[in-house]
């Protein structure tokens, strides 16, 4: 074997891909989890919690719903975590694969448009009314915040004149960084499907939303890309909006602390907010998203 | 193997996920369960979480007499959590029928539909109760020894 490919695999299984996200993933979920109870003067679960629950879910026996082809009901969870695990292993991250080409900031974002995507198709294979409506909301949310967060990165490429993610990381930190990282951070709520915009999967309301018919192993693995996802977010916010240090262990600090960052901000919202209704959310993305979105486009074409 | 399973045993005790079923209860003992949610005794330190579809539950906590038109559902929704899988009769009417027992409208017991693992006495029982119930189910999903008790009752 070549020595590329030996360091891409290595790259898609361990540090940052699969094993490196799976663990920083189940952190990121328990800090959520944990800092909310807090905050509702409770304690929370311990720490281990989510790895107890993945388990837990690959151990039980599963039950694929009647009129639902077995084939899209494994692949669909199994293609989330796949694809959403090369988003991380693309990404130019301290100790990461640097295999950086042309375009690869526009192949990072389809990645990470995946699980929803496999999200909404779960929703509607399953054939239940509850996931129809889970998957039709959520097909909405993201024509909601996918104007601020793609914004946000077409902004930084527009300054860099380039969608290599290494010409993005080079640029030199201005005013756009700011406004953009401002837009970034708006979508980000609804990306990891937290609570004024946990619309899709609506606990007790909608039942659980796409998943609703989901049990066992591939339940256990849309929970595993929720938490791929989230690390996938703070990865890119890290390389997007954080300027790289010359010290390669100072980078990777300022790299877990992106994700915590992003971690912190959502578990206050999400404690200190109520659902908000479909129609809402999406007048509060194409109003406020959108007018960050153009302030970062126009600041970076003037620039 | 030996690693996996032993990690899989951790794993059902510390991740009960109950899913609640109101079988012609008075609403007593769904107020009881209610306040686990809350900031005093706050279920999810055991890593308990109340899950809206059966799909994703482990434990099936059951109130009421269970009444005639309510077995079916409740027959259904058990059938719906998947393996392993263990059921918590909450308050006395699950257990016996409590003042309804002898009523031709209920069931008297609902281990005559589904079957039982722990009961967890009382109108209503404490909260404190029905944690002990929920971790004593977790423990019996982990050595999978549940389905403890079972006695089908056939109508005319």
């Amino acid at each position: 074997m070549s020595n590329g490919l030996i360091q891409g695999l290595a790259a898609y299984f361990l540090w940052p891909g699969l094993l490196a996200g799976a663990l920083l993933g189940w952190l990121y979920l328990w800090l959520s989890r944990a800092l909310i109870a807090r905050m509702q003067r409770r304690f929370g679960p311990p720490f281990y919690q989510p790895f107890f629950d993945f388990v837990k879910l690959l151990g039980k026996r599963s039950m694929v719903p009647a009129g639902t082809a077995p084939l899209l009901y494994y692949g669909l969870p199994l293609a989330a975590v796949i694809s959403i695990t090369l988003a991380l292993a693309v990404m130019p991250l301290p100790g990461g694969l640097n295999a950086s080409f042309t375009g690869d900031l526009i192949l990072v974002l389809y990645l990470m448009e995946m699980p929803a995507f496999c999200d909404i198709l779960a929703g509607f294979a399953s054939r239940s009314i509850y996931g129809q409506v889970g998957s039709s909301r959520e097909a909405a949310l993201i024509l909601g915040y996918s104007l601020p967060f793609i914004a946000a990165v077409s902004a930084l490429a527009i300054q860099a004149d380039s969608f290599r993610m290494v010409d993005v990381l080079a640029l030199p930190f201005g005013p756009v960084h700011v406004l953009a990282a401002a837009a970034f951070i708006l979508a980000v709520p609804a990306r990891l499907k937290s609570n004024p915009f946990s619309i899709p999967n609506a606990e007790q309301e909608i039942v659980a939303g796409p998943h609703v018919e989901y049990n066992g192993p591939a339940l256990a693995l849309f929970e595993l890309a929720h938490g791929l996802e989230f690390v996938a977010v703070g990865a890119l916010f890290s390389v997007l909006f954080i300027p790289r240090l010359p010290s390669a262990g100072l980078n990777l600090v300022l790299y877990l602390a992106a994700g915590l960052l992003l971690v912190l901000i959502t578990s206050v919202l999400a404690a200190a907010t109520a659902r908000l209704q479909i129609h809402r959310a999406f007048r509060f993305y194409w109003t406020w998203g959108a007018l960050a979105a153009l302030g970062c486009v126009v600041l970076a074409a003037l620039l | 193997m030996g690693l996996f399973s032993s990690i899989l045993k951790l794993s059902r005790r510390r991740s009960p996920w109950v899913y609640v079923l109101n079988a012609g209860s008075c609403n007593g003992c769904d107020i009881e369960i209610g306040s686990l949610l809350s900031p005093r005794y706050d279920m999810e330190q055991i890593g308990a979480l109340r899950q809206g579809s059966p799909k994703h539950a482990d434990i099936l906590l059951i109130t009421g007499p269970l009444t005639l038109r309510s077995a079916d559902a409740v027959r259904s929704i058990y059938a719906q959590i998947p393996e392993p899988k263990a059921v918590v009769a909450v308050g006395s009417c699950p257990a016996t029928g409590n003042v309804f027992a002898g009523s031709p409208t209920v069931e008297d017991g609902v281990l005559h539909v589904v079957p039982v693992d722990v009961f967890v006495p009382g109108c209503p029982p404490r909260p404190q109760a029905i944690l002990a119930g929920v971790q004593e189910a977790a423990h019996l999903l982990a050595e999978g020894k549940t389905g403890r008790w079972h006695k089908e009752k056939h109508h005319e």
